[in-house]
């Protein structure tokens, strides 16, 4: 302090302050400017959001009507719909849910409830952190050479559910980890202090309590899945399908069928991509449509996912 | 004193045994499930190296990294990656030269301007736009920001790199900017109160001590963009075009590795043929290209890593 003082001593104070006052009131100015810039461009990049859906829904408008939702594709594209693409969306989710579910939840309450801290669990945790990074093309490929064709499963819906399971199973176990970590410690202890083992305390206290954020993240997962289009196409799905898979609830006796597991389909972002890769512009205009259904199933999703874990946080108060 | 035992009847203890083992069964699922991330990395690894093998056989090692054509599927077949590489590193340039600062910008903004209020509002809204649909983007690359370029650059093709490029920087920005938040909000609360006590506005403090604090999540952030941008499929595989072409000028037409994947998985291909075979080279250097950064960044990250 002295030393400063002793530096400038020849200048009149004044003068210093005034430099301070005027440096102090550049920085904050270079302060304002950049929260403009900040809030420029996410409002920017949020703008591009609505832009891509009101185009998407202004291009696509013509073909709305119910005919789009029960055609089935067609050469004519007035004609055209999307009957088998949203049946087999549909029916490739339920299978990815039946897998993701179950293999991503037991991993996650693996990970967190029984894991010793080993070398072993820490192989588990580096590849389920690196398998998210891992482009969904390499699922595909991966899913050719293993589902297709080593495991004789053929372009069927089957392969295409275990595929996008394996695809989002980094999601789920991440999202069911962090809600499962959330439960707080005392919780269990008053479970095992009421001798209850270990896997009474998981499946009736810590599943269910933190079954908010496990959901959550299951329904993102899915969200994600619903939308992906690579991995499908490398498995080898049809985009010109005009019939439906057998029907999973039948009529008779066992009434619950799995035939619709190995029966070929079509998914809505390839019966898009299969419109938009085409040069006529009238199946754009198909494009277009199938792709405001595809971005509101996804929306929609996302939408679901904050909701429920808004009313879990509510509800919860440890 | 009597043992506790006297006081469990039979078939409790019984019971208990039957709970005990019923744990152990259990247990051994649970750590299965477990198992099956280890499984997926390495029959990853396992099925691109055994598919891609036939096709190594039959290409020579130095064709595929020095030819300047790659052309499977004609009748003289050249097999030079260097295009598709080329076309991929494009593609991610444009990408990340958008994404990187316009994430790295809303990051700070959202963890060092923004009230509680804000954040909580808006991070939800852009990670919306981190979840459309690639194919969606896609075609929002074709029929919306290539026609839109067009107007300021006469001569681009209806299919081009830039336009692509773009979209994808749009969409990795909320994994860029969310990412990186998160890092910033790590930076313990008293580094920040220091800096302020010193007299420091918000943006130097930002810049000065939360970016270099958080460094090592936002490379993190940086390299899981990067990932994101290398692998993308669906947006260049719908506007950049499907012509593997050796260019560094993204105002050109070309195919990225994952385009010509796709592009050869449309046709039904035999088993054995070498256009199946080739998907699998394209992909097992794909991966390798994913590894290299991740590789990369994991470096830059142990170095910058910062102990409070």
């Amino acid at each position: 302090m002295s030393a400063s003082n002793a530096s400038v001593s020849h200048i009149p104070s004044k003068l210093v302050a005034d430099a301070a006052m005027k440096s102090l009131q550049r920085h904050k100015l270079i302060d304002q400017l950049f929260v403009i810039l900040g809030m420029t461009i996410l409002f920017a990049s949020l703008l591009t959001l609505a832009v891509l859906f009101l185009d998407l829904v202004r291009d696509g408008a013509p073909r709305f009507g119910w005919d789009f939702f029960t055609n089935f594709p067609s050469r004519n594209a007035q004609r055209a719909g999307i009957l088998s693409a949203w049946v087999g969306t549909c029916l490739v989710m339920l299978a990815t849910v039946c897998v993701a579910m179950p293999v991503g939840v037991a991993a996650a309450v693996y990970l967190e409830e029984y894991a010793p801290k080993n070398i072993f669990t820490a192989i588990i945790e580096i590849n389920v952190t690196n398998l998210a990074g891992v482009p969904s093309i390499i699922y595909g490929l991966l899913a050719l050479g293993l589902f297709v064709y080593k495991l004789e499963l053929g372009q069927s819906i089957a392969s295409a559910g275990l595929t996008l399971a394996l695809l989002i199973l980094p999601i789920v176990i991440v999202a069911s980890r962090e809600a499962i970590r959330a439960v707080p410690r005392n919780i269990r202890e008053a479970a095992y202090a009421l001798g209850a083992t270990r896997w009474e305390v998981t499946a009736h206290h810590v599943v269910p309590y933190s079954s908010g954020g496990i959901l959550t993240g299951l329904i993102i997962g899915l969200s994600r899945a619903i939308g992906e289009t690579a991995p499908i196409i490398t498995i080898g799905a049809l985009a010109f399908i005009a019939f439906l898979p057998t029907p999973p609830i039948g009529s008779e006796f066992p009434y619950l069928s799995f035939t619709w597991l190995s029966d070929p389909f079509t998914v809505m972002p390839i019966q898009m991509f299969n419109w938009v890769s085409r040069p006529d512009t009238a199946f754009q205009v198909n494009a277009a449509a199938a792709g405001a259904v595809l971005l509101v199933m996804t929306l929609a999703m996302n939408g679901i996912a904050i909701y429920v874990r808004y009313r879990f946080r509510k509800k919860i108060n440890w | 004193m009597a043992s506790s035992e006297t006081y469990i009847p039979q078939n409790n203890q019984r019971r208990l045994k039957w709970r005990k083992s019923r744990d152990r069964v259990i247990e051994f699922g649970l750590l299965l499930s477990g198992l099956v991330a280890v499984f997926v990395t390495v029959s990853i690894a396992l099925i691109l190296v055994t598919e891609s093998l036939p096709f190594f056989a039959n290409v020579s090692l130095k064709e595929f990294l020095t030819d300047n054509l790659w052309t499977p599927m004609f009748d003289s077949p050249h097999f030079g990656i260097l295009p598709l590489v080329a076309g991929t590193l494009v593609t991610t340039m444009v990408a990340l030269l958008l994404a990187i600062p316009c994430g790295t910008i809303i990051a700070i903004y959202l963890s060092e301007f923004a009230s509680h209020r804000t954040r909580e509002t808006i991070k939800p809204m852009l990670e919306l736009l981190g979840a459309v649909p690639t194919v969606v983007y896609g075609y929002f690359a074709l029929m919306m920001v290539t026609p839109f370029l067009q107007k300021f650059i006469p001569n681009l093709p209806g299919f081009n790199m830039l336009g692509p490029g773009l979209v994808i920087g749009i969409m990795i920005i909320p994994y860029i900017a969310s990412l990186s938040e998160d890092a910033m909000r790590a930076v313990p609360k008293y580094m920040r109160e220091g800096s302020y006590a010193m007299g420091a506005t918000r943006f130097q403090t930002a810049t000065r001590v939360v970016v270099p604090g958080a460094l090592s999540g936002i490379a993190a952030a940086y390299i899981l963009g990067i990932s994101r941008a290398v692998g993308e499929t669906m947006v260049v595989a719908v506007a950049a075009g499907l012509q593997p072409n050796l260019t560094w000028d993204p105002t050109q037409s070309a195919a990225t590795i994952t385009a010509f994947i796709v592009q050869v998985s449309l046709g039904d291909l035999p088993h054995d043929s070498i256009g199946y075979q080739s998907i699998f080279a394209a992909g097992l250097v794909l991966m390798l290209i994913t590894l290299v950064f991740n590789i990369g960044g994991f470096i830059l990250t142990r170095r910058f890593r910062e102990v409070y």
